[in-house]
């Protein structure tokens, strides 16, 4: 039969079994809407912003596994997307973001909402296609979903000449994809995983380090198993927070700037780091020549171009964390490590995440703390500032995909379209948004759709009226010079909230805190916004101020 | 600190719009250089063969070549610098000749195999083909005549004997 190319655009979404479509119309992707309008198996959410869009379908990547789509128009409706995919990109999820775009013979002519969205996008995606006939739809959808959901995960994008999207051509779509120059290596080599484990087996102050990847490549139980099995404490980044139950006695909790003393000081007193699916960011290094100077490093990772790029390796292993975990589980035993778990554990217990409560304010911390006392099953999105620090470091997470975060690129207006899309993709979970004020007015328009879909989402603001961690560099390394970051001009979040047909509610007094979260549990026929306001000023400790060692850990302020 | 090397990749991609400006994105987005790109299609029109050198210490070399690896389009890198192979580049030049010093001219193209491919009323247009070294010899001995204009094909490289 033959169909138009956006028709060939949706069938093959549903062959792909794409439930929903993140998207704004826009005219270059008219015929692509109305091939949605009566599909009753893919179904379209009218978000109210592209990059709105293209958070949602990565929220919803990031708490199902599978792959997000989002759908924008040409033009400024492209541009929009990019944060998105530039967000997704660096946090390696899978997605198919579909442009729309002018007609061919339009294309290059300076035509109305026309950008080269491929050259846009080049940098910030894992591959691209332009469309510019119908009959290469199928297949590029096709290509477009084994590439973004295989090897390192990452957005592909598709953008759609109009007049593709409406010629009509043979629908047929590709049982099986075969792309000749992309074959992700996924088994590890067996000979460096030999060499690993005698590492393993040698050392006596090893660590495992883990990250996204593991996460992204369902290895948590795998992970699980080789840390209980060995015995080797263990720190988790932002990006693979609950991969590790953060509740174990192995866990040492979240390394790197704003991470626990403990990691920190193991990174560099380790004769071992375990490196899986992580990524050696410099938020979690710090100054590289001080980086764990005294250890040997294995790096396990998906991606080769990863290995070795910050630090030097000994054992690099290019291969599924997975799959690699468990070829290393049927060879690893427990290991004799006992003084250094009591240097652990004596870390441990010195240097746990604290604060002082000031006056009767609220304390950021405290509220954090609430919360997981009262949703501590959630699925969490943070958005990106000192709010996000708090979370990740008072929430105990214990599952993977309970924490969802821009923790690469740091996107702040991320956590409330991605909790949409989160909420659509787990129905029976619980979706909590920890947000700021700086970054819930990003994107507050998603609350539109959150409402009109009756999503009992929990959003609560942790406001202290500043772009906090800015502030707080400013406070440290600015002589408090508050350039551009007073928000005491925010609205009231709570009324705006009311106005928008959602709950709002407003937290001003410490024994309101715990009463209004519990009320925040009873709303379930749409979202419910809390304001917090907190102490403004706190600031974010433990920290590694930027270019300092992991050993130069502030604690706080004197 | 770590020594810079130049190195010859040859890199067999998809023949698709958009390849050179991904490869060239590549070097672009870090930072790193092109010292020559060469591109063209093979015998088999869905791949093209670039031969490209850049410089650079160890590792931005080993990022180089893992970044090329990871491009969708890219089939087969090979890093020539460690393999036995063959370059050759192709140097035009168009030099001042005027009738009375063309002789020498010529003398030089004959010595060096070059051809004479243009010939003008007071210009000679020069082929040279061969490695680095007999390219800049025949190009500093038509230095002083007058180089009007120049262009080179950048290196195009492939490894000897059978591949392995």
């Amino acid at each position: 039969m033959e169909l138009s190319g956006a028709k060939i655009l949706i069938e093959s979404l549903k062959q792909e079994g794409v439930e929903y479509v993140f998207g704004v119309n826009g005219g270059a992707a008219m015929p692509i809407f109305d091939a949605l309008y009566d599909h009753p198996d893919v179904k379209l959410i009218m978000m109210r912003h592209e990059q709105g869009a293209s958070h949602a379908a990565d929220g919803y990547a990031r708490a199902t596994g599978k792959v997000g789509v989002t759908l924008a128009t040409s033009g400024p409706g492209a541009t929009n997307l990019v944060t998105g995919i530039a967000t997704a990109y660096m946090d390696s999820i899978p997605m198919v973001a579909i442009t729309g775009q002018v007609f061919t013979h339009l294309m290059g002519n300076d035509a109305f909402q026309e950008c080269d969205v491929i050259g846009v996008t080049r940098p910030v995606c894992k591959h691209s296609y332009l469309i510019k006939s119908g009959d290469e739809v199928a297949d590029v959808i096709a290509e477009a979903f084994h590439i973004a959901s295989t090897g390192r995960p990452g957005p592909v994008v598709v953008d759609f000449a109009k007049d593709a999207q409406i010629h009509e051509s043979l629908f047929r779509y590709p049982e099986k994809v075969n792309i000749r120059s992309y074959k992700p290596k996924v088994e590890g080599h067996p000979r460096q995983i030999a060499k690993a484990v005698e590492l393993i087996h040698n050392a006596e102050r090893p660590i495992l380090y883990a990250g996204g990847g593991v996460t992204l490549a369902d290895g948590s139980e795998e992970l699980r198993e080789l840390a209980i099995k060995t015995g080797i404490p263990i720190t988790v980044t932002l990006m693979g927070l609950g991969a590790f139950p953060e509740t174990h006695p192995l866990a040492m909790e979240m390394p790197g700037m704003h991470g626990s003393c403990c990691a920190n000081y193991a990174f560099t007193d380790s004769d071992l780091v375990v490196a899986i699916g992580a990524r050696f960011d410099d938020r979690v290094t710090g100054d590289l020549t001080k980086f764990a100077p005294n250890a040997k490093k294995i790096h396990i990772d998906i991606d080769a171009s990863c290995i070795g790029k910050n630090v030097p390796v000994d054992v690099p292993i290019v291969g599924d964390a997975k799959r690699v975990l468990a070829e290393m589980n049927k060879l690893v035993h427990r290991v004799d490590i006992e003084p250094w778990m009591r240097q652990i554990n004596e870390w441990k217990e010195q240097y746990p995440f604290e604060y002082d409560q000031k006056g009767d304010n609220i304390m950021p911390q405290y509220v954090i703390e609430q919360i997981y006392d009262l949703y501590s099953d959630a699925i969490v999105v943070g958005d990106v500032g000192q709010h996000q620090m708090w979370a990740a470091q008072y929430f105990k997470f214990t599952e993977p995909r309970q924490w969802l975060n821009s923790g690469g690129l740091g996107t702040m207006g991320f956590s409330l379209p991605a909790a949409i899309g989160a909420q659509l993709g787990c129905p029976d979970k619980t979706v909590v948004n920890i947000n700021g004020d700086g970054s819930y007015i990003m994107t507050i328009q998603e609350l539109v759709p959150a409402i009109t879909m009756k999503l009992p989402l929990k959003i609560f603001i942790i406001n202290n009226m500043y772009l906090g961690m800015v502030r707080q560099w400013q406070e440290l390394f600015h002589q408090k010079r508050y350039a551009g970051v007073d928000y005491h001009d925010n609205p009231d979040f709570a009324q705006l909230a009311d106005a928008f047909g959602a709950t709002g509610i407003r937290v001003e007094r410490i024994e309101d805190v715990r009463p209004a979260l519990e009320k925040a549990k009873g709303i379930d026929d749409g979202p419910v916004v809390i304001d917090f306001i907190v102490d403004e000023e706190e600031n974010v400790f433990p920290m590694v101020p930027a270019g300092a060692g992991l050993g130069d850990v502030i604690r706080g302020l004197a | 600190m770590m020594t810079e090397e130049r190195h010859i990749f040859s890199v067999l991609v998809e023949n698709r719009f958009g390849v050179l400006a991904r490869i060239a994105g590549l070097f672009s987005g870090r930072g790193f250089n092109i010292d020559s790109l060469n591109v063209a299609e093979t015998d088999d029109p869905d791949v093209s063969h670039m031969t490209i050198v850049t410089h650079g210490d160890a590792q931005i070399i080993e990022q180089i070549y893992k970044h090329l690896n990871k491009l969708i389009d890219v089939i087969k890198v090979t890093d020539l610098t460690v393999e036995n192979h063959v370059e050759r580049e192709i140097v035009l030049i168009k030099v001042y000749a005027e009738p009375q010093r063309r002789g020498e001219i010529l003398q030089i193209v004959e010595i060096f195999r070059a051809h004479t491919v243009d010939v003008g009323p007071d210009s000679l247009i020069i082929e040279v083909t061969g490695d680095e070294g007999k390219l800049k010899a025949v190009v500093d001995l038509l230095h002083p005549y007058g180089i009007q204009e120049l262009a080179r094909t950048g290196k195009i490289a492939i490894m000897r004997g059978a591949p392995k």
